[in-house]
């Protein structure tokens, strides 16, 4: 057995401080030994601990009348109706998946989908929200590729099909990448399981792939920024294997099916020591394990190396004593490993022993309770201070409008993500009724219930650099837009919020006023926050990302026949647009395709307006009146006119008498939010505008849909005017052009021979 | 009639097949799990898509040792429907009951989406619910589905009639952009000499559903029922 000294070198070694060491060695009574260092290490490392965070997330509104379990087990949990629950939740996978994108990326996976499944629910959908630095920047391609191989390289073995999600592009990304994966099962009411090592003597038990030397240290990696050594970390990246946690899936599934198990938890970041900890924590009791019962990989691992591996597909089951080899005999059956490796206990500690040894004794209620919590400085960053509230425009003349729409439709962030997404299993399970680019959220059904969920991730980190309390709010409330806009009524959210340093003033002051917007958004549209993740230090050399705090929101639809497309079906419907345009164009789309860095302020958000705009498109919806709604969102109108054309009718529209006091950039533009484009039969437009005016809403017959035109007009003059297929062979086009090196003038001036996309 | 459907550790497309086959078609339904030796009955033993055994090695190949492939050989033997969907499909080429192997796409990716087939023979059990040359609109979703064969091989399956499915355009044109993996002849799916077991790409119990925007698939399954219905 080592016996490594514990110096102040390899207290630093292990991200503690001098003030963190002298709590340890207060609770222990004693100095730790290099076990016990490890242990505290991880525990309480800001990625396991949330310690710059945890005061703050106190604010987010939790509760509600769907709401079944709330932030604190593995995912959260909502009642969607006729005894039938869902299980979601958002983790962020960025800091492994920079070093290693494929690895990074698939275990990035398949640790969410843990997440799911132990609590007794059976994953049935993923989405990714996946944040790029500039598309022609170092390694960006590489990147790109590796990220969306590794998304489905697992995600298509498993069997979970990826159904919708978010993929944008941006400077402030490029030495620190995004991957957010969200993902969501049902189970029935009454048979949720939770982390919890209850009952004295009750048997603990190991399932899953062997413990290997992978991932040690990973959540201290993901709990410090970028330098140019981080290249060497790539050792602490795990390695995913998605078919053993298919058969770990079905196994604690099947398991799962009688009482015989008491308690479950994945063994994600921080592996063993998380997963003891937590359970005994959760029930208020403690653990014995034998080390040398765990099942390895490789001979001579020590139970420092035990303990804080992070290899995947690993599981810690307490079951009720006696029923010991029932559990076994499951997972014989499913050809993967099971020991009992210790037992539950009264004394409050979780104890290890090796070959009979106790190798480490730590209570257990004081490594979360004691556990470091700051209240880190904040002070608003000086560049808000001169930031202009809206876009200084001199500079740019008006130009060729059609050609300002095609050059949006090709730049990275609003072209199709069809290369994306063709290489991720959309269907598999046969419930998704909305695949990508259909409806503004994905729609998947729950087999037996007749009804289906609507499934959005959503935030704009350029608003939230330029204004965090707005950008926070307008995340939840383009979430909500989105799922009412496919029928969904909003229910629930969860988050995952990507920050730089805590240890920044300025960081940390971006991160509560996101906070802060997330949750005024949350109360005002009903959605509370049941689950969620942090991610800080996403910083590379002192430079952070742009604040992105993801919400992944989830929405009901009580007629899974009844979800609402956000295109235009057929010629001679009325087109309407709803809500009202403003001179909004800081931080725009349209504003980035001229300068990359943010210049003004985003939009603002009125949530009463956004409520409002939600309440009625699910009423618009209920009594009939609409054949699709499509919210207004990058891009602006021109954009959002466009997404309802590919690929289906076109229209022509006529904006005189919408915002006339605007000129014709910030008319087609602007990013005002609380807008939505519905299409209907042109005997009920009169109804339809009628139902949004007695809501407070702006509301206004644009034109008519029409088979292939696709003409905007402004008192019969001509702003943009194209043909769908013009329109669709530069969007659909342009992703994998991007990725091949082209640049947007190249694609505007390509030929008409249009090479498969996925053979890039 | 009763269906079998495999379970291979990996299979990812067995609830899939079993909700047609029970909730849509009306059949009676069974599970085979790998290590078992008894079809239990099943007239038409389906093998669903999936990654068997993580496809680690090259797919299909492990899984032609499963204890279950033993009486699936006989049931083959002895005329009885087999039918291989994607993955299964790259098994039955493991355990040599179809012709041909399933090599990585062309283009090296995982692709799924919308494809157009052609029924090239609706006299095998399987597509006898379907017109010749009807093309039918079926997702793909698989990275190893490009169809090889030495020439003489697919010069036999062609005179035998054992093309069953060739990927076309929407209009039934059989075109190297309607090919979505680099099959040799856009073969999607072929079928055994005797014409009882069949093997394709495609998935079609994937739109078997109104609900679900396509139920092209749903003919495959109702030919398949409707051969054991009385006559």
């Amino acid at each position: 057995m080592q016996a490594t000294t514990i110096t102040p070198d390899v207290i630093r070694s292990h991200g503690l401080s001098d003030d963190e060491y002298a709590r340890i060695e207060q609770i222990l009574g004693r100095s730790p030994n290099y076990t016990e260092l490890g242990i505290f290490s991880v525990m309480w490392s800001e990625h396991c601990s949330y310690k710059s965070s945890r005061m703050h997330l106190r604010g987010f509104p939790t509760s509600g009348p769907r709401v079944v379990q709330g932030p604190g087990e593995n995912a959260g949990v909502i009642d969607i109706g006729d005894g039938w629950v869902a299980a979601f939740k958002m983790e962020s996978h960025n800091h492994p998946s920079y070093i290693e994108p494929y690895q990074g990326a698939a275990t990035g996976v398949g640790g969410i989908l843990r997440d799911i499944f132990t609590m007794g629910a059976r994953p049935i959908a993923c989405l990714d929200s996946l944040r790029f630095g500039a598309i022609d920047a170092p390694r960006m391609k590489y990147l790109v590729d590796g990220v969306v191989r590794g998304i489905a390289g697992y995600g298509n073995c498993i069997g979970i099909p990826t159904v919708g999600g978010e993929t944008s592009f941006d400077a402030s990304y490029n030495g620190n990448i995004l991957v957010n994966v969200f993902a969501l099962g049902v189970a029935r009411a009454d048979r949720i399981f939770k982390g919890t090592a209850s009952g004295v003597g009750n048997p603990v038990i190991y399932v899953g792939s062997k413990t290997g030397r992978d991932g040690i240290h990973g959540a201290t990696m993901a709990s410090a920024e970028f330098d140019e050594t981080s290249e060497e970390k790539r050792p602490t990246v795990q390695v995913g294997d998605p078919f053993t946690e298919k058969l770990l899936l079905e196994a604690c599934l099947e398991m799962m099916g009688n009482d015989a198990i008491v308690g479950i938890q994945d063994m994600g970041a921080a592996g063993l020591t998380s997963s003891s900890f937590e359970m005994a924590g959760r029930a208020g009791t403690g653990i014995r394990m034998h080390l040398e019962r765990v099942p390895v990989r490789e001979s001579g691992m020590t139970p420092y190396e035990i303990m804080l591996s992070e290899s995947q597909e690993r599981m810690l089951i307490v079951a009720r004593k006696g029923r010991e080899p029932e559990v076994l005999a499951m997972f014989e059956k499913w050809d993967l490993n099971a020991s009992v490796i210790g037992e539950v206990t009264d004394d409050g500690f979780v104890r290890l022993f090796w070959s009979g040894t106790e190798v480490a004794a730590i209570p257990v209620e004081p490594i979360s309770t004691e556990a470091p919590m700051y209240d880190r400085p904040r002070r608003k960053p000086d560049y808000l201070e001169s930031m202009p509230r809206s876009l200084p425009r001199e500079r740019w003349t008006e130009g060729d409008l059609t050609e300002t729409l095609f050059r949006l439709l090709a730049s990275p962030n609003l072209s199709s993500k069809r290369w994306i997404y063709e290489q991720f299993d959309t269907t598999v399970r046969t419930n998704t009724l909305a695949r990508p680019e259909r409806a503004d959220a994905a729609i998947v059904r729950i087999k037996g219930t007749g009804r289906a969920l609507a499934l959005t991730s959503d935030v704009n980190p350029r608003y939230c650099y330029a204004d965090p309390y707005e950008g926070g709010k307008q995340a939840v409330a383009e979430a909500a837009r989105n799922i009412a806009c496919s029928g969904g009524e909003p229910v629930a959210i969860t988050d995952c919020l990507n920050f730089g340093s805590p240890e920044k003033p300025e960081i940390m002051w971006q991160f509560v006023e996101c906070i802060r917007g997330i949750s005024d958004a949350c109360r005002e549209l009903g959605t509370p926050v049941v689950s969620g993740n942090v991610s800080f230090y996403n910083e590379t050399d002192g430079k952070a990302i742009n604040p992105t705090p993801t919400v992944g929101m989830v929405g009901i639809l009580a007629d899974e026949r009844k979800w609402l497309d956000q295109h235009f079906s057929e010629s001679d419907l009325d087109v309407v647009l709803i809500g009202s345009t403003s001179d909004e164009l800081g931080a725009s789309e349209w504003q980035q395709m001229l300068l990359p860095e943010v210049q003004a302020a985003g939009p603002r958000v009125d949530l009463a307006l956004e409520k409002s705009v939600v309440e009625t498109i699910l009423s618009l919806h209920r009594q009939h009146l609409i054949r699709s709604a499509h919210d207004l969102s990058n891009g602006g109108l021109a954009v959002a006119l466009a997404e309802c054309a590919i690929g289906a009718h076109g229209c022509h529209v006529d904006l005189g008498g919408h915002a006339d006091d605007l000129d014709a950039i910030g008319l087609l533009f602007s990013e005002s939010q609380a807008r939505v484009v519905v299409s209907c039969p042109p005997s009920l437009t009169r109804n339809v505008i009628r139902e949004c005016e007695k809501r407070g809403l702006e509301a206004m017959r644009i034109g008519r849909t029409e088979i292939a035109t696709f003409l905007i007009e402004r008192n019969g003059i001509p702003l943009v005017r194209t043909s769908t297929e013009g329109l669709e062979r530069i969007w659909s086009s342009a992703f994998p052009k991007l990725l091949a090196g082209d640049s947007i003038d190249e694609i505007l001036r390509g030929s008409g021979e249009e090479a498969d996309l996925i053979a890039l | 009639m009763r269906f079998g459907i495999v379970i291979l550790p990996g299979s990812n497309c067995d609830h899939d097949a079993l909700h047609v086959a029970e909730t849509i078609i009306g059949a009676d339904v069974v599970t085979l799990w790998h290590k078992e030796t008894d079809l239990k009955g099943s007239d038409c033993v389906i093998i669903p898509g999936g990654f068997a055994y993580g496809d680690y090695l090259r797919a299909g190949a492990l899984a032609k040792f499963a204890p279950i492939m033993e009486p699936i050989r006989r049931h083959a033997a002895g005329g009885g429907l087999v039918l291989g969907i994607c993955n299964g499909f790259q098994v039955l080429t493991e355990v040599g009951l179809l012709a041909g192997a399933l090599m990585r796409n062309e283009h090296l990716r995982f692709i799924c989406r919308d494809v157009h087939v052609r029924i090239e023979q609706d006299d095998t059990p399987f597509t006898s619910a379907l017109s010749l040359n009807t093309v039918l609109r079926l997702p793909i979703a698989h990275g190893e589905g490009n169809y090889v064969a030495d020439d003489s091989t697919l010069d036999r399956l062609e005179s035998e009639g054992q093309v069953v499915f060739r990927y076309c355009d929407a209009e039934g044109r059989v075109t190297r952009e309607s090919n979505p993996n680099g099959s040799s002849r856009n073969i999607a799916g072929i079928c055994n000499a005797g014409r009882n077991v069949l093997g394709l790409m495609p998935h079609p119990e994937r739109c078997a559903e109104a609900l679900l925007g396509n139920d092209d698939g749903l003919g495959i399954f109702q030919a398949i029922a409707r051969s054991f219905a009385p006559a």
